[in-house]
């Protein structure tokens, strides 16, 4: 039933382009949340990032789905900076390599593009879950989607549940000591605060699901 | 917000085209990358290159630093934010002599995921990187490893940067910065937080009247706060904590850097300063060299930090060898 579920290119543009504006209206949260337990430039990079992103997507329409998201990670990459420009620009750069050759993917090669994204973002970061970082929301969120799709819900439900994990997750970094990143400094005093890079990682995630056209 | 400024979003190249045309007989942008400072001099022949860098908002570290047998290039991040692994491959691209090049920065987790991508992207093209993160913050951590670099900056690149200067080979030079960074310790306080170019609002809370002992250079939290209290008892506790962590002990001699995190004046650095040569001399700990000022900041934030490096007759020479920068020259 995945297999009819078919995502094209419109489809990767409106997610890219609402990403781009999220991050323009949560900038200064992003930002304070960062403040509380790391170096508040979180939002404010991340809108440096994206603004260039949408500069530049135009010149990217004819690239495949890989080329595409290939130019949106090297971009993040060499315009975010810190650790959230390795991590988010490792994301998109391995998010586009199922889509190798494509203009659409299945329900099951977006799966396998969320999944090679999150290991890339986890290999780059040698974080694990429970270390209050982005892997505490996308972790989670990559297995919900695998089980909702082995339960053989509708996509539409699968998406919901990815997203649903991806929140708890990110809530759930409120009660964890920091041991990966600039607050892992802090220790007992990073307890208490959402974790910045696991909420700009839900939002991304909400995206895609707001877009999701099923 | 009290800071003169132009579009938010173009502090970082304003700044550096600012830098570049003041000071530009000792520096100019590299032409592939408008991120990387580089020395007029480089590349140096038969000269390990050292490449130092970090995010923009603490200067003048790093392109203050940049000059004749100092560091050849600086790579340049966005405010608090360590730079792209692509400005950093660049910046080796730039001042690469054939003897291979030094990464030389303070240890934070974006700096190293970038600065290691650089590495891996000039050892593609056969060209040696090695690195040293600089670990210097007292109380950012119980385990060295895990510390971040601040004020000791300065001492680590000027040591490896002189050595390279001598001529000496990149595992020497590798060496040099090892040995200075493990004889280095620093610890602040903060007063105020700094003001983000972007959001126009202070970095973190800090009642007036407070001070955050611990605060590291970005302005992340520090590890104690409590009420303001005078000059001496500030100096006071941090020397409690810098002094018996290396340990510095009776017959050692130390240069000593009290620093500037941006707004604090000149008159309370040396009231801090004469303090801490009262603790120096009273534990029969020889002063060799002073530096007091601004050395690595955080925009507008107010507070001090100090800064002890233990000498030996090897890094005493490397402190005192000849260099001329934009913002430190020694005759």
């Amino acid at each position: 039933m995945y297999s009819d579920c078919i995502l094209g290119k419109e489809y990767f543009y409106e997610v890219i382009e609402k990403i781009a504006g999220r991050i323009e209206e949560k900038r200064d949260y992003l930002t304070e949340l960062d403040a509380a337990i790391g170096d508040a430039d979180h939002g404010f990079n991340l809108s440096i990032g994206f603004r260039e992103v949408i500069k530049k997507m135009p010149e990217w329409k004819d690239k495949d789905l890989k080329g595409f998201f290939k130019s949106v990670g090297m971009t993040l990459l060499g315009k975010v900076g810190g650790a959230s420009g390795p991590l988010y620009g490792s994301f998109f750069m391995k998010f586009g390599e199922p889509a190798n050759g494509k203009d659409q993917v299945t329900f099951q090669e977006l799966f396998e593009m969320f999944n090679q994204g999150v290991q890339a973002v986890e290999q780059r970061g040698k974080a694990t879950v429970g270390e209050k970082t982005m892997v505490d929301a996308l972790r989670p969120a990559i297995n919900a989607f695998k089980e909702a799709m082995e339960q053989n819900l509708e996509a539409k439900q699968v998406m919901k549940a990815f997203v649903d994990a991806a929140r708890q997750g990110a809530q759930s970094t409120i009660d964890m000591i920091a041991t990966k990143g600039r607050a892992m400094r802090l220790g007992e005093r990073s307890k208490g605060h959402l974790d910045p890079g696991a909420t700009s990682a839900t939002m991304m995630l909400e995206v895609f699901q707001e877009c999701f056209p099923y | 917000m009290r800071r003169l400024l132009n579009d938010p979003y173009n502090v970082v190249e304003e700044m550096l085209e600012g830098f570049c045309r003041a000071h530009s007989n000792h520096v100019h942008l590299y032409e592939e990358d408008g991120r990387v400072v580089v020395s007029n001099l480089a590349p140096v022949k038969n000269k390990v290159g050292v490449i130092i860098g970090g995010g923009s908002g603490h200067e003048p570290l790093f392109l203050g630093y940049v000059g004749e047998n100092f560091a050849d290039a600086a790579v340049i991040g966005n405010i608090n934010t360590s730079p792209s692994p692509e400005a950093c491959y660049h910046a080796v691209k730039a001042v690469d002599a054939g003897r291979g090049c030094i990464y030389l920065y303070g240890n934070y987790a974006g700096d190293v995921m970038n600065f290691d991508m650089g590495a891996e992207m000039a050892a593609e093209e056969g060209i040696r990187v090695e690195t040293v993160t600089v670990t210097d913050d007292v109380y950012s951590s119980k385990n060295i490893a895990d510390r971040r670099g601040v004020a000791g900056d300065f001492f680590v690149f000027k040591a490896a940067a002189a050595k390279a200067a001598m001529g000496a080979d990149l595992d020497e030079v590798v060496a040099a910065a090892k040995k200075a960074n493990a004889n280095t310790r620093s610890m602040g306080v903060a007063l105020s937080a700094a003001t983000h170019p972007a959001t126009g609002k202070p970095m973190f809370e800090l009642p007036e009247g407070d001070m955050e002992i611990g605060m590291g250079i970005h302005g992340e939290p520090g590890v104690r706060r409590g009420k303001l209290q005078n000059a001496d008892k500030v100096v006071d506790e941090i020397m409690s904590f810098i002094l018996p962590d290396l340990p510095f002990e009776a017959g050692d001699e130390v240069a000593v850097l009290v620093n500037s995190l941006g707004a604090t004046p000149l008159m309370d650095l040396h009231i801090c300063f004469r303090r801490v040569a009262q603790i120096l001399d009273e534990k029969k700990i020889k002063i060799y060299s002073s530096l007091v000022g601004p050395f690595a900041t955080t925009m507008d934030m107010c507070g001090m930090s100090i800064t002890l490096m233990k000498l030996d007759d090897e890094l005493k020479e490397l402190l005192d060898y000849p260099c001329n920068a934009p913002y430190y020259v020694k005759k």
